[in-house]
């Protein structure tokens, strides 16, 4: 039988669903009795699926001047016909 | 990497890299794959330019940290200290908290490289287990074991965070 500590350390695992089906039944065994387990879980579901949708950080700085020239070099390079530059 | 600076010259440094390399993509994984791969590479030889190298493998075995959960649960391994029921049951519901965007941001940045870098792609990239020891050269254990701790060290903080109403 598994125990409170033994969920917490699958807790990720099985949100994935990344465990062997045998595993998953026990641990789905224990969450039928056990209402701590379901609601740590079920947080940590909600913690992965938050950092989902997590809005991105962004960069205050301006992009850099090499990198645009690269970008623009390689950009060139791919239009054969363009000969305006 | 040592600070801001040098990492936007790795990320610089990784268009170059893509943009070149580009011609010869195989296409034996996926576009993003392929380029954090390129990412990480840079990064790496940046690392031990600057005498910074990190081993995302070594750090994180089964048994290198002992879990923070230990003051929680008794010695029979069961809860002491139960989880705090949340009222937030959603995603949304979570980030429309003030300021739990950027708290979740900061306890990321607080973990780990392993376990930051192995989070930041599974669950703020989406990619999938594979892909993410692929991208950093790491077993399948030790991915498991980063994702486990850095989920549950976050959880932990988001607990905390969610209770100061």
């Amino acid at each position: 039988m598994l125990n409170c500590r033994d969920i917490t350390e699958r807790a990720s695992a099985y949100v994935d669903a990344a465990l062997p089906w045998r595993m998953r039944l026990q641990m789905w065994m224990h969450l039928a009795m056990c209402r701590f387990c379901r609601a740590y879980v079920r947080q940590m579901a909600l913690v992965s699926h938050t950092l989902s949708r997590l809005p991105r950080q962004r960069s205050d700085r301006p992009v850099p001047e090499a990198l645009v020239t690269i970008f623009r070099d390689a950009h060139r390079a791919r239009l054969p016909g363009d000969t305006s530059q | 990497m040592a600070d801001h600076g040098a990492a936007e010259e790795v990320v610089q440094d990784t268009w170059v890299g893509v943009i070149k390399g580009l011609p010869l993509f195989e296409r034996r994984a996926s576009l993003k794959t392929w380029i954090f791969r390129i990412l990480v590479n840079r990064a790496r030889t940046r690392g031990v330019r600057d005498g910074r190298m990190i081993n995302f493998s070594a750090l994180e075995t089964p048994d290198s940290e002992p879990s923070i959960l230990n003051d929680r649960l008794s010695a029979n391994g069961r809860w002491v200290q139960p989880p705090t029921l949340w009222a937030e049951q959603d995603p949304e519901a979570v980030l429309l908290r003030d300021e739990t965007a950027d708290f979740l941001h900061e306890a990321i940045d607080q973990l780990p490289p392993a376990q930051r870098a192995v989070v930041m792609l599974r669950d703020v990239h989406g990619a999938d287990a594979k892909e993410v020891c692929n991208i950093l050269g790491i077993t399948e254990t030790n991915q498991r074991v980063s994702l486990h701790r850095a989920r549950t060290k976050i959880r932990a903080a988001l607990e905390n965070h969610l209770k100061r109403r």
